[in-house]
Protein backbone atom coordinates (compact mmCIF):
# COMPACT_ATOMS: atom_id res chain seq x y z
CA UNK A 1 0.00 0.00 0.00
CA UNK A 2 2.08 3.10 -1.10
CA UNK A 3 0.62 6.47 -1.14
CA UNK A 4 2.08 7.77 -4.41
CA UNK A 5 0.46 10.05 -7.42
CA UNK A 6 -2.66 8.04 -7.72
CA UNK A 7 -3.62 10.80 -4.88
CA UNK A 8 -3.33 13.67 -7.02
CA UNK A 9 -4.46 11.97 -10.30
CA UNK A 10 -7.91 11.15 -8.22
CA UNK A 11 -8.05 14.72 -6.46
CA UNK A 12 -7.55 15.86 -10.44
CA UNK A 13 -10.23 13.74 -11.89
CA UNK A 14 -12.42 14.48 -8.43
CA UNK A 15 -12.01 18.21 -9.49
CA UNK A 16 -12.99 17.53 -13.18
CA UNK A 17 -16.08 15.65 -11.92
CA UNK A 18 -17.45 18.00 -9.49
CA UNK A 19 -16.73 21.05 -12.18
CA UNK A 20 -18.49 19.00 -14.95
CA UNK A 21 -21.81 17.83 -12.82
CA UNK A 22 -21.98 21.53 -11.63
CA UNK A 23 -21.57 22.99 -14.95
CA UNK A 24 -23.79 20.27 -17.64
CA UNK A 25 -25.64 17.78 -15.27
CA UNK A 26 -27.23 19.98 -11.85
CA UNK A 27 -28.58 22.58 -12.62
CA UNK A 28 -31.08 21.24 -16.06
CA UNK A 29 -32.24 18.40 -13.69
CA UNK A 30 -32.73 20.87 -10.69
CA UNK A 31 -34.54 23.35 -12.71
CA UNK A 32 -36.80 20.78 -14.52
CA UNK A 33 -37.68 18.81 -11.34
CA UNK A 34 -38.59 22.36 -9.99
CA UNK A 35 -40.61 23.05 -13.42
CA UNK A 36 -42.59 20.13 -12.34
CA UNK A 37 -43.03 20.84 -8.71
CA UNK A 38 -44.34 24.20 -10.25
CA UNK A 39 -46.91 22.52 -12.65
CA UNK A 40 -48.28 20.32 -10.42
CA UNK A 41 -48.91 22.87 -7.77
CA UNK A 42 -50.61 24.32 -10.45
CA UNK A 43 -52.72 21.26 -11.75
CA UNK A 44 -54.02 20.93 -8.04
CA UNK A 45 -54.89 24.66 -7.39
CA UNK A 46 -56.87 24.66 -10.87
CA UNK A 47 -58.12 21.16 -9.71
CA UNK A 48 -59.48 22.84 -6.64
CA UNK A 49 -60.82 26.02 -7.97
CA UNK A 50 -62.52 23.56 -10.81
CA UNK A 51 -64.25 21.31 -8.29
CA UNK A 52 -65.78 24.78 -6.45
CA UNK A 53 -66.51 26.12 -9.97
CA UNK A 54 -68.98 22.55 -10.86
CA UNK A 55 -70.17 23.11 -7.26
CA UNK A 56 -71.37 26.47 -7.88
CA UNK A 57 -72.52 25.04 -11.74
CA UNK A 58 -74.48 22.86 -9.74
CA UNK A 59 -76.19 24.92 -7.24
CA UNK A 60 -77.25 27.57 -10.07
CA UNK A 61 -78.37 24.33 -12.50
CA UNK A 62 -80.49 23.19 -9.86
CA UNK A 63 -81.96 26.83 -9.08
CA UNK A 64 -82.91 26.75 -13.39
CA UNK A 65 -84.40 23.52 -13.21
CA UNK A 66 -86.62 23.93 -10.22
CA UNK A 67 -87.86 27.83 -11.20
CA UNK A 68 -88.25 25.81 -14.96
CA UNK A 69 -90.88 22.99 -13.42
CA UNK A 70 -92.56 25.74 -11.58
CA UNK A 71 -93.31 28.05 -14.70
CA UNK A 72 -93.97 24.95 -16.57
CA UNK A 73 -96.83 23.67 -14.49
CA UNK A 74 -97.84 27.30 -14.19
CA UNK A 75 -97.85 27.12 -18.35
CA UNK A 76 -99.66 23.91 -18.26
CA UNK A 77 -102.80 24.90 -16.04
CA UNK A 78 -102.97 28.20 -18.11
CA UNK A 79 -103.01 26.04 -20.82
CA UNK A 80 -105.70 23.93 -19.01
CA UNK A 81 -107.65 26.77 -17.93
CA UNK A 82 -108.10 28.35 -21.47
CA UNK A 83 -109.09 25.01 -22.54
CA UNK A 84 -111.83 24.54 -20.79
CA UNK A 85 -112.65 28.18 -21.38
CA UNK A 86 -112.84 27.55 -25.28
CA UNK A 87 -114.61 24.03 -24.57
CA UNK A 88 -117.34 26.24 -22.99
CA UNK A 89 -116.78 28.95 -25.11
CA UNK A 90 -117.69 26.63 -28.27
CA UNK A 91 -120.10 24.79 -26.26
CA UNK A 92 -122.72 28.06 -25.67
CA UNK A 93 -121.91 28.98 -29.20
CA UNK A 94 -123.25 25.87 -30.23
CA UNK A 95 -126.39 26.07 -28.44
CA UNK A 96 -127.08 29.71 -30.01
CA UNK A 97 -126.90 28.26 -32.72
CA UNK A 98 -129.03 25.29 -32.86
CA UNK A 99 -131.38 27.52 -31.20
CA UNK A 100 -131.43 30.14 -33.63
CA UNK A 101 -131.61 27.21 -36.87
CA UNK A 102 -134.60 25.80 -34.33
CA UNK A 103 -136.10 29.26 -34.54
CA UNK A 104 -135.98 30.14 -37.81
CA UNK A 105 -137.45 26.42 -38.99
CA UNK A 106 -139.82 27.04 -36.46
CA UNK A 107 -141.13 30.28 -38.12
CA UNK A 108 -140.70 28.47 -41.41
CA UNK A 109 -143.29 26.27 -40.46
CA UNK A 110 -145.19 28.47 -38.90
CA UNK A 111 -145.27 30.58 -42.57
CA UNK A 112 -146.31 27.36 -43.87
CA UNK A 113 -149.02 26.83 -41.98
CA UNK A 114 -150.45 29.87 -42.30
CA UNK A 115 -150.08 30.28 -46.29
CA UNK A 116 -151.85 26.35 -46.09
CA UNK A 117 -154.04 27.84 -44.26
CA UNK A 118 -155.16 30.95 -46.44
CA UNK A 119 -154.93 28.77 -49.50
CA UNK A 120 -157.53 25.92 -47.72
CA UNK A 121 -159.62 29.05 -47.24
CA UNK A 122 -159.94 30.18 -50.76
CA UNK A 123 -160.05 27.06 -51.59
CA UNK A 124 -162.86 26.51 -49.28
CA UNK A 125 -164.88 29.84 -50.23
CA UNK A 126 -164.44 28.80 -53.80
CA UNK A 127 -166.37 25.22 -53.11
CA UNK A 128 -168.47 27.34 -50.70
CA UNK A 129 -169.42 29.36 -53.76
CA UNK A 130 -169.73 26.19 -56.28
CA UNK A 131 -172.29 24.17 -53.90
CA UNK A 132 -174.27 27.10 -53.13
CA UNK A 133 -174.14 27.44 -56.81
CA UNK A 134 -175.53 24.02 -57.40
CA UNK A 135 -178.25 24.20 -54.52
CA UNK A 136 -178.99 27.31 -55.68
CA UNK A 137 -179.09 26.58 -59.31
CA UNK A 138 -178.13 29.80 -60.29
CA UNK A 139 -175.24 31.54 -60.69
CA UNK A 140 -174.32 33.90 -57.16
CA UNK A 141 -172.98 37.40 -58.23
CA UNK A 142 -169.70 36.61 -56.54
CA UNK A 143 -168.96 40.45 -56.24
CA UNK A 144 -172.31 41.00 -54.83
CA UNK A 145 -171.41 38.29 -51.91
CA UNK A 146 -168.66 39.23 -51.74
CA UNK A 147 -168.99 40.57 -47.78
CA UNK A 148 -170.62 37.68 -47.30
CA UNK A 149 -167.89 34.93 -48.23
CA UNK A 150 -165.50 36.87 -46.77
CA UNK A 151 -167.27 36.25 -43.59
CA UNK A 152 -167.03 33.07 -43.96
CA UNK A 153 -163.73 33.09 -44.96
CA UNK A 154 -162.72 34.61 -42.14
CA UNK A 155 -164.94 32.31 -39.89
CA UNK A 156 -162.95 29.06 -41.03
CA UNK B 1 -5.28 -20.24 -8.51
CA UNK B 2 -1.54 -19.20 -9.37
CA UNK B 3 0.68 -20.54 -6.95
CA UNK B 4 -0.13 -20.49 -3.09
CA UNK B 5 -2.50 -18.71 -1.15
CA UNK B 6 -0.23 -16.32 -0.18
CA UNK B 7 0.63 -15.41 -3.65
CA UNK B 8 -2.97 -15.24 -4.53
CA UNK B 9 -3.92 -12.55 -2.02
CA UNK B 10 -0.78 -10.49 -2.69
CA UNK B 11 -1.63 -10.64 -6.34
CA UNK B 12 -5.20 -9.08 -5.94
CA UNK B 13 -3.96 -6.79 -3.46
CA UNK B 14 -1.36 -4.82 -5.44
CA UNK B 15 -1.93 -2.40 -7.86
CA UNK B 16 -0.80 -2.32 -11.93
CA UNK B 17 2.12 1.01 -11.09
CA UNK B 18 3.41 2.70 -13.41
CA UNK B 19 6.62 5.05 -12.39
CA UNK B 20 10.17 5.31 -12.31
CA UNK B 21 12.10 2.01 -10.71
CA UNK B 22 16.05 3.13 -9.06
CA UNK B 23 17.05 0.26 -10.71
CA UNK B 24 14.45 -1.35 -13.53
CA UNK B 25 13.57 2.83 -15.36
CA UNK B 26 10.71 3.61 -16.19
CA UNK B 27 7.89 0.90 -16.26
CA UNK B 28 5.18 -1.12 -14.80
CA UNK B 29 6.49 -2.56 -11.70
CA UNK B 30 6.92 -6.73 -11.51
CA UNK B 31 5.60 -6.78 -7.97
CA UNK B 32 4.59 -4.93 -4.76
CA UNK B 33 8.50 -4.30 -3.50
CA UNK B 34 9.30 -2.99 -6.81
CA UNK B 35 6.31 -0.44 -6.53
CA UNK B 36 7.18 1.15 -3.10
CA UNK B 37 10.30 1.87 -4.40
CA UNK B 38 9.19 3.45 -6.86
CA UNK B 39 8.38 6.41 -4.76
CA UNK B 40 5.60 9.25 -4.55
CA UNK B 41 5.49 9.71 -8.68
CA UNK B 42 4.20 6.62 -9.59
CA UNK B 43 0.67 6.26 -10.52
CA UNK B 44 -1.52 3.28 -9.83
CA UNK B 45 -3.03 2.73 -13.47
CA UNK B 46 -5.90 0.21 -12.65
CA UNK B 47 -7.29 2.52 -10.00
CA UNK B 48 -6.74 5.75 -12.32
CA UNK B 49 -8.52 3.50 -15.26
CA UNK B 50 -11.17 2.34 -13.42
CA UNK B 51 -11.88 5.52 -11.18
CA UNK B 52 -12.29 8.01 -14.47
CA UNK B 53 -13.54 5.18 -16.06
CA UNK B 54 -16.91 4.92 -13.66
CA UNK B 55 -16.90 8.89 -13.28
CA UNK B 56 -16.84 9.51 -16.87
CA UNK B 57 -20.27 6.76 -16.98
CA UNK B 58 -21.55 8.80 -14.17
CA UNK B 59 -21.06 11.83 -16.25
CA UNK B 60 -22.26 10.52 -19.35
CA UNK B 61 -25.60 8.97 -18.05
CA UNK B 62 -26.24 12.31 -16.46
CA UNK B 63 -25.50 14.20 -18.96
CA UNK B 64 -27.68 12.65 -21.24
CA UNK B 65 -30.56 12.81 -18.84
CA UNK B 66 -29.92 16.57 -18.24
CA UNK B 67 -29.80 16.90 -22.22
CA UNK B 68 -33.26 15.78 -23.00
CA UNK B 69 -34.99 16.55 -19.41
CA UNK B 70 -38.35 17.77 -19.46
CA UNK B 71 -41.00 18.82 -17.18
CA UNK B 72 -43.52 16.56 -17.73
CA UNK B 73 -43.98 12.96 -16.65
CA UNK B 74 -40.85 11.11 -16.59
CA UNK B 75 -39.78 7.92 -17.44
CA UNK B 76 -37.02 5.58 -17.53
CA UNK B 77 -33.79 6.44 -16.96
CA UNK B 78 -34.81 9.71 -16.15
CA UNK B 79 -37.00 8.53 -12.94
CA UNK B 80 -34.12 7.05 -11.71
CA UNK B 81 -31.47 10.13 -12.28
CA UNK B 82 -34.21 12.29 -10.90
CA UNK B 83 -34.95 9.88 -7.47
CA UNK B 84 -30.88 10.01 -6.89
CA UNK B 85 -30.77 13.99 -7.97
CA UNK B 86 -34.14 14.56 -5.62
CA UNK B 87 -32.29 12.19 -2.59
CA UNK B 88 -29.11 14.42 -2.74
CA UNK B 89 -30.81 17.71 -2.72
CA UNK B 90 -32.99 16.79 0.41
CA UNK B 91 -29.78 15.87 2.39
CA UNK B 92 -27.97 19.01 1.26
CA UNK B 93 -31.15 21.16 2.26
CA UNK B 94 -31.31 19.15 5.79
CA UNK B 95 -27.91 20.17 6.68
CA UNK B 96 -26.23 22.55 4.38
CA UNK B 97 -27.99 26.49 4.95
CA UNK B 98 -25.56 28.81 3.70
CA UNK B 99 -26.38 29.49 -0.01
CA UNK B 100 -23.55 27.64 -1.99
CA UNK B 101 -24.27 26.56 -5.98
CA UNK B 102 -21.21 24.21 -5.31
CA UNK B 103 -22.22 21.88 -2.32
CA UNK B 104 -26.00 20.27 -4.24
CA UNK B 105 -23.12 18.96 -7.55
CA UNK B 106 -20.10 18.47 -5.05
CA UNK B 107 -22.45 15.71 -3.16
CA UNK B 108 -24.02 14.22 -6.02
CA UNK B 109 -20.56 13.63 -7.65
CA UNK B 110 -19.22 11.81 -4.77
CA UNK B 111 -22.40 9.98 -4.24
CA UNK B 112 -22.54 8.77 -7.22
CA UNK B 113 -18.90 8.14 -7.78
CA UNK B 114 -18.39 6.37 -4.81
CA UNK B 115 -21.16 4.19 -5.03
CA UNK B 116 -20.03 3.22 -8.87
CA UNK B 117 -16.42 2.49 -7.69
CA UNK B 118 -17.32 0.83 -5.04
CA UNK B 119 -20.11 -1.31 -6.75
CA UNK B 120 -17.42 -2.82 -8.76
CA UNK B 121 -16.32 -4.68 -5.25
CA UNK B 122 -19.77 -7.30 -6.48
CA UNK B 123 -17.78 -8.20 -10.28
CA UNK B 124 -16.88 -11.91 -9.30
CA UNK B 125 -13.48 -10.82 -7.85
CA UNK B 126 -11.53 -13.11 -10.79
CA UNK B 127 -13.06 -12.08 -13.56
CA UNK B 128 -11.19 -9.13 -14.37
CA UNK B 129 -7.96 -9.79 -13.38
CA UNK B 130 -8.06 -13.13 -15.43
CA UNK B 131 -9.48 -11.20 -18.56
CA UNK B 132 -6.72 -8.48 -17.98
CA UNK B 133 -3.86 -11.58 -17.64
CA UNK B 134 -4.89 -12.69 -21.14
CA UNK B 135 -4.23 -8.93 -22.45
CA UNK B 136 -0.96 -9.11 -20.44
CA UNK B 137 -1.33 -7.16 -17.69
CA UNK B 138 -0.66 -8.96 -14.58
CA UNK B 139 -1.84 -6.72 -12.44
CA UNK B 140 -5.25 -5.44 -11.77
CA UNK B 141 -7.27 -4.15 -9.06
CA UNK B 142 -10.52 -3.10 -10.07
CA UNK B 143 -12.21 -1.47 -6.80
CA UNK B 144 -10.66 2.18 -6.73
CA UNK B 145 -11.91 2.90 -3.34
CA UNK B 146 -9.86 -0.07 -1.70
CA UNK B 147 -6.54 2.09 -2.78
CA UNK B 148 -5.97 4.39 -0.02
CA UNK B 149 -4.60 6.72 -2.77
CA UNK B 150 -8.39 7.33 -4.35
CA UNK B 151 -10.14 7.39 -0.62
CA UNK B 152 -7.28 10.10 0.30
CA UNK B 153 -7.45 11.94 -2.97
CA UNK B 154 -11.13 12.83 -2.48
CA UNK B 155 -11.10 13.41 1.34
CA UNK B 156 -8.36 15.57 0.81
CA UNK B 157 -9.95 17.51 -2.18
CA UNK B 158 -13.21 17.87 0.43
CA UNK B 159 -10.43 19.09 2.91
CA UNK B 160 -9.38 21.77 0.79
CA UNK B 161 -12.74 22.75 0.13
CA UNK B 162 -13.34 23.24 4.12
CA UNK B 163 -10.02 25.19 4.18
CA UNK B 164 -11.47 27.76 1.44
CA UNK B 165 -14.90 28.31 2.59
CA UNK B 166 -13.54 28.27 6.16
CA UNK B 167 -11.31 31.77 5.28
CA UNK B 168 -13.62 32.55 2.80
CA UNK B 169 -16.65 32.89 5.14
CA UNK B 170 -15.00 33.51 8.74
CA UNK B 171 -12.15 35.22 7.26
CA UNK B 172 -7.92 34.03 8.10
CA UNK B 173 -8.70 35.65 11.74
CA UNK B 174 -12.12 34.42 12.21
CA UNK B 175 -11.47 30.45 11.03
CA UNK B 176 -8.18 31.08 13.62
CA UNK B 177 -10.17 32.62 16.60
CA UNK B 178 -12.29 29.48 15.69
CA UNK B 179 -9.32 26.84 16.45
CA UNK B 180 -7.37 28.72 18.98
CA UNK B 181 -10.42 30.65 21.28
CA UNK B 182 -12.36 27.80 22.02
CA UNK B 183 -13.69 25.14 23.68
CA UNK B 184 -11.26 26.58 26.58
CA UNK B 185 -10.34 30.21 27.52
CA UNK B 186 -7.66 32.42 25.46
CA UNK B 187 -5.45 31.67 27.96
CA UNK B 188 -5.24 28.25 26.93
CA UNK B 189 -4.31 28.87 23.27
CA UNK B 190 -1.92 25.96 22.80
CA UNK B 191 -4.58 23.26 24.41
CA UNK B 192 -7.14 24.96 22.16
CA UNK B 193 -5.23 24.80 19.03
CA UNK B 194 -4.20 21.14 19.80
CA UNK B 195 -7.63 20.06 20.21
CA UNK B 196 -9.24 22.25 17.43
CA UNK B 197 -6.73 20.98 15.10
CA UNK B 198 -6.46 17.31 16.14
CA UNK B 199 -10.40 17.60 15.66
CA UNK B 200 -9.78 19.55 11.95
CA UNK B 201 -7.16 16.98 10.44
CA UNK B 202 -9.27 14.17 11.34
CA UNK B 203 -12.10 15.09 9.35
CA UNK B 204 -10.13 14.22 5.92
CA UNK B 205 -8.15 11.05 7.88
CA UNK B 206 -11.81 9.53 8.95
CA UNK B 207 -13.39 10.08 5.68
CA UNK B 208 -10.33 8.38 3.83
CA UNK B 209 -10.02 5.60 6.50
CA UNK B 210 -13.51 4.97 7.17
CA UNK B 211 -14.69 4.20 2.95
CA UNK B 212 -10.57 2.82 2.56
CA UNK B 213 -11.20 0.00 5.18
CA UNK B 214 -14.80 -0.86 4.70
CA UNK B 215 -13.98 -1.43 0.87
CA UNK B 216 -10.28 -2.84 1.51
CA UNK B 217 -11.64 -5.24 4.00
CA UNK B 218 -14.67 -6.59 2.21
CA UNK B 219 -12.24 -6.84 -0.98
CA UNK B 220 -10.03 -9.16 1.05
CA UNK B 221 -13.05 -11.33 2.59
CA UNK B 222 -14.08 -11.68 -1.22
CA UNK B 223 -10.43 -12.88 -1.63
CA UNK B 224 -10.18 -15.59 1.44
CA UNK B 225 -13.41 -16.83 0.30
CA UNK B 226 -12.37 -17.14 -3.36
CA UNK B 227 -9.24 -19.35 -1.68
CA UNK B 228 -12.13 -22.26 -0.92
CA UNK B 229 -13.00 -25.00 -3.26
CA UNK B 230 -15.05 -23.71 -6.33
CA UNK B 231 -18.32 -25.48 -5.43
CA UNK B 232 -18.43 -24.41 -1.93
CA UNK B 233 -17.52 -20.75 -2.64
CA UNK B 234 -21.22 -19.61 -3.05
CA UNK B 235 -22.05 -20.68 0.42
CA UNK B 236 -19.82 -17.49 2.06
CA UNK B 237 -19.60 -15.79 -1.28
CA UNK B 238 -23.56 -15.23 -1.78
CA UNK B 239 -24.27 -14.33 1.93
CA UNK B 240 -21.10 -11.68 1.61
CA UNK B 241 -22.04 -9.90 -1.26
CA UNK B 242 -25.78 -9.52 -0.75
CA UNK B 243 -24.23 -8.00 3.16
CA UNK B 244 -22.03 -6.07 1.45
CA UNK B 245 -24.47 -4.31 -1.09
CA UNK B 246 -25.59 -2.26 2.49
CA UNK B 247 -21.88 -1.42 3.09
CA UNK B 248 -21.70 -0.22 -0.82
CA UNK B 249 -24.58 2.46 -0.59
CA UNK B 250 -23.72 3.20 3.07
CA UNK B 251 -19.89 4.14 2.78
CA UNK B 252 -21.44 6.29 -0.41
CA UNK B 253 -23.88 7.61 1.72
CA UNK B 254 -21.62 8.52 4.74
CA UNK B 255 -18.92 9.96 2.39
CA UNK B 256 -21.50 12.36 0.87
CA UNK B 257 -23.08 13.51 4.35
CA UNK B 258 -20.21 14.18 5.83
CA UNK B 259 -18.97 16.24 3.32
CA UNK B 260 -22.00 18.01 3.25
CA UNK B 261 -21.79 18.31 6.89
CA UNK B 262 -18.08 19.45 6.93
CA UNK B 263 -18.63 22.17 4.47
CA UNK B 264 -21.77 23.21 6.01
CA UNK B 265 -19.71 23.47 9.55
CA UNK B 266 -17.46 25.65 7.46
CA UNK B 267 -19.77 27.93 6.47
CA UNK B 268 -21.00 28.64 9.86
CA UNK B 269 -20.14 31.09 12.80
CA UNK B 270 -19.83 29.75 16.41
Amino acid sequence: MNINATLLGQAISFGIFVWFCMKYVWPPIIAAMNERQAKIADGLAAAEKGAEAEEVAKREAGQLISEAKAQAADIIAQAQKRSNQMVEEARDEARTEGEKVKASAQSEIDQGVVSAREALRGQVSALAVTGAERILGREIDANAHAEALDDLVKQL
Amino acid sequence: MAGSAKEYIEHHLTNLTLGVHPENGFGFAHNGKEAGEMGFWAIHVDSMFWAIGLGTLFCWIFKRVADNIHSGVPSGLQNGVETVVEFIDTAVKESFHAKNELIAPLALTVFMWILLMNTMDLVPIDWIPTLATVFGVHYMKVVPTTDINVTFGMSLSVFALILYYSVKVKGAGGFFAELAFQPFPKWMMPANLLLEGVGLIAKPLSLALRLFGNLYAGELIFILIALLPFYLQWTLAVPWAIFHILVIVLQAFIFMTLTIVYLAMAHEHH
